[in-house]
């Protein structure tokens, strides 16, 4: 990138500076960039057109730009819609259900993710570094499946009740290091990463367990959730079900608990500094057990979203990587509740892009993981981005991401 | 990384005088010698358990009643609790731990043995070929750790090594030449990790994590547009060779084990000498020890801080880029996708639970690996017990040592924290 003119009003500096919003917009056409490179480098057609590049350079730049084009417009269409489907829609000759279809999946794989999201990003603001959500959304995976399929409540309440066991069941594994940390100071990165696998384990043990399993499978999956305990859904290819609703009406509430209430308090203050919070009357081992407890029950209600919304049985790799991709979901918004939210939403459009790329274009889903770490990567490294573009240096630019202590 | 954050803030009650920690231990094993006793000794059929010596299992081996066994090292468990309990031979405390931990697992073998046969030869060599990456992977969390990088990317540098072992293994045909880029595939791992953490200064923990989405994601699409279509061309490396020894590859049970092997295993044993010995006795390891744990210290008297964690955040990554290669050119004969599952969280917990030192991470690998070849062994004579709880040890006994129930482990007073020069 070359130094360009210094743009001369006011508004155009501050764009070209550092700020959060340029930095977001950056590291996103950085990734997408590398991601491009990763298509052309592994497509043995387009690198064989490299081969005479010499000799008639337009060959394999054309059939490079059209692998690139094709690829990414698909990913485009696979999350927000296809213009020709909207198009048969308003002119009539296409459902609606066909057109909203993208965008159904998009919040599909959003829901769950917002609530990892936050389940981190909480913790963060504490100064605890979560990497347990994905084993917290496990547990509330398997709270919320087996409660979702044992009593045959009446409708509404044997939702309710399986969405609040996951929230238990993610809040006891969250509490554990929570517990650890308050009591013995065991870092809460090790006993989480541990926990992790435990739950993991756990799950592909007990789907093969008599009065869990599918009498009538042999393989590792479970009995289905009761369709009383499912999230309703639109049904057909609209996938997307109530639990997206549940998932703005959770942020709100982690926004209202942060920014508003008397722990929120407390939680930003012990993550600010434990030793100041100590002085004023906070006792941080009390803050650090309840916040993981708090962070893990979003986590679980993660983990509870994904069976009642869109798997309805359990099975070993039920939860996916809903937990590690909060991760990156958290790190993407900053620890803000409703930037988190809005980071989910631009992961769950990425992994419904995926994969139409992938049915397409024949691009492996697996970019989408690329994509998303990159992203990440320069997010929190806003220097390196900085550096890269020859940013001006932003008056609000922090020296990172708002981080735990490691 | 810093376990001290909340350790001084939490009240801390004072010592109290009788409940020391080989008190606390001698108390656990004596609990679980009692369980070892009563439960396992119920359990076990009085059928003779057979620990055969030879490959075949009608050869030489070692018998013993299964319930009496059971009931036997049960109580020794408990006795040797009785002796840590009682205070006595402070000086062998650890030896005696070692001992009563022994004789549960004995106690417990003989309950799952009794009336079926255990091969030692297959079980020893099972165990150090699963430890062996777990091995090496702790070795390069010894050498990140030592110096204040936390590197929780151990998992991602084995994916890189084991893609590259074998995408550059197949394309060159030479074995030689995958173990190599293993090397390097690790070693871009631990370049963006050092890059990022110690450059830009952003959170260790955080970059490892990201990093290991990265090499999931980055060697699973590789693998599904480049080895998936055609495998032949790009995803049938060659295996490394097993050399003998002739002579002390005929010792019974250890020869065939650590003398009848591949290059690797003897790669990583050496290593674990190598780095006990450069950690301890070498200039660079005085100096490497001085920037984990006090880095301002260091500085002042010349050392070169950011360019020692570079140099070990980078002799780490070529160590668990060989450790990657174990799983396409020694375990397997070709990379799938997020093939190593989670055995660099097992070398992590290895590196921990052995005390961020080279010979503790090698004791507790072979340990994770024995429990790992048990969990198999059991679920192939049809145990009653899930090998999922088995395979569950690792990550349980890492919590209870980094929470101090038996034993605080310490790690490297500057470990996770960025030096900025001021």
């Amino acid at each position: 990138m070359t130094a360009e003119a210094p743009p001369k009003s006011s508004f155009a500096r501050n764009l070209w500076a550092a700020n959060s919003v340029t930095v977001t917009f950056l590291s996103t056409f950085l990734a997408v960039l590398i991601g491009a490179v990763l298509i052309v480098v592994s497509d043995s057609e387009v690198l064989a057109k490299f081969g005479y590049f010499t000799a008639r350079p337009t060959d394999a730049l054309s059939a490079s730009w059209d692998l690139i084009a094709t690829a990414y417009s698909d990913l485009v269409k696979g999350a927000l819609g296809d213009p020709e489907a909207y198009s048969a829609w308003f002119a009539g000759t296409g459902t609606w259900q066909d057109a909203l279809a993208p965008i159904s999946e998009t919040l599909t794989y959003a829901a769950p993710l917002v609530f990892t999201g936050l389940s981190v990003a909480l913790a963060f603001r504490g100064g605890l570094f979560n990497i347990g959500a994905q084993g917290q959304a496990v547990l509330g995976c398997i709270t919320a499946g087996v409660v979702g399929f044992s009593f045959g409540l009446p409708l509404v309440v044997n939702m309710l009740i399986a969405l609040i066991a996951g929230a238990i069941g993610g809040a006891f594994w969250g509490f554990i290091p929570g517990f650890l940390k308050a009591r013995t100071g065991a870092h809460e990165v090790i006993t989480t990463i541990m926990l992790n696998y435990t739950a993991s384990l756990f799950l592909s043990w007990l789907v093969l367990q008599k009065g869990i399993q599918d009498p009538d499978r042999t393989d590792a999956i479970s009995k289905a959730v009761a369709e009383s305990a499912q999230l309703p859904s639109f049904g057909g290819v609209l996938r997307v079900h109530l639990g997206i609703l549940f998932a703005l009406a959770a942020t709100a509430g982690v926004a209202w608990l942060l920014n508003r209430s008397a722990f929120g308090f407390e939680v930003r203050a012990v993550g600010a500094n434990p030793h100041a919070a100590k002085t004023a009357g906070i006792s941080p081992a009390r803050t650090y057990a309840l916040l993981m407890a708090v962070a893990g029950a979003l986590a679980g209600l993660g983990g509870a979203t994904q069976v009642l919304g869109t798997a309805h049985a359990l099975t070993p790799a039920v939860a996916g990587n809903i937990g590690f991709d909060g991760l990156l979901v958290a790190l993407l918004g900053r620890n803000k509740p409703w930037s988190t939210f809005f980071a989910a939403l631009l992961f769950g459009a990425l992994r419904a892009g995926g994969n139409r790329m992938q049915s397409y274009s024949g691009i492996s889903l697996e970019l989408v993981t690329v994509l998303q770490a990159l992203i990440v990567i320069f997010i929190a490294a806003p220097a390196l981005v900085k550096a890269i573009f020859r940013l001006r240096a932003s008056r609000n630019l922090r020296a990172g991401v708002t981080l735990a202590k490691g | 990384m810093s376990t001290a954050t909340v350790e001084d803030l939490t009240e801390v009650a004072a010592p109290e005088p009788f409940w020391t920690r080989q008190r606390r231990l001698g108390l656990a094993l004596i609990l679980i010698g009692a369980i070892a006793t009563v439960l396992f000794g119920a359990l076990a059929p009085s059928e003779s358990a057979r620990f055969t010596l030879s490959e075949d299992a009608e050869g030489a081996a070692l018998t013993i009643n299964g319930q009496f066994g059971a009931i036997l090292f049960g109580v020794l468990t408990a006795a040797a609790g009785g002796v840590l309990f009682a205070g006595l031979a402070k000086r062998w405390q650890n030896a005696i731990l070692g001992l009563g931990i022994l004789s549960f697992v004995l106690s417990f073998l003989c309950w799952q043995v009794a009336g079926k046969f255990l091969p030692l030869v297959d079980t020893t060599s099972g165990t150090f070929q699963l430890a062996l990456p777990l091995i090496l992977g702790a070795l390069a969390g010894v050498l990140g750790e030592r110096s204040g990088v936390v590197n929780v990317a151990i998992e991602g540098q084995f994916l890189m090594g084991a893609f590259a072992g074998a995408l550059i293994g197949t394309m060159a045909g030479s074995v030689w030449a995958g173990l190599i880029s293993a090397a390097v595939g690790g070693v871009i791992i631990a370049a963006i990790l050092a890059v990022l953490s110690i450059r830009y200064l952003v959170d260790q923990t955080v970059v490892g994590m990201v990093l290991n989405l990265f090499a999931l994601g980055i060697t699973g699409f590789l693998y599904e547009r480049l080895m998936q279509p055609d495998a032949q061309s790009y995803n049938t490396p060659p295996q490394m060779p097993t050399w003998r020894i002739p002579g002390l590859a005929d010792i019974p049970v250890i020869g065939p084990v650590l003398f009848e092997a591949n290059l690797l295993l003897w790669i990583a044993l050496i290593l674990v000498v190598v780095i006990h010995f450069g950690l301890n006795r070498t200039r660079w390891g005085l100096r490497t020890r001085a920037v984990g744990e006090h880095p301002t210290a260091a500085d002042t008297v010349g050392i070169r801080v950011r360019g020692l964690r570079y140099l070990n955040v980078l002799l780490g990554g070529v160590v668990a880029g060989i450790g990657g290669a174990y799983f396409t050119l020694v375990a397997t004969g070709s990379f799938t996708k997020n093939m190593t599952a989670g055995a660099g969280f097992i070398a992590l917990a290895a590196l921990i639970f052995g005390r961020y030192s080279p010979f503790g991470a090698l004791g507790a690998a072979l340990f994770f690996g024995f429990a790992q070849k048990l969990a198999t062994y059991l679920s192939a004579v049809g145990s009653p017990v899930p090998s999922q709880f088995l395979n569950m040890l690792p990550y349980l006994a890492t919590i209870i040592a980094v929470a101090g129930l038996v034993g605080r482990v310490r790690a490297p007073a500057a470990d996770g924290l960025p030096y900025v020069k001021s």
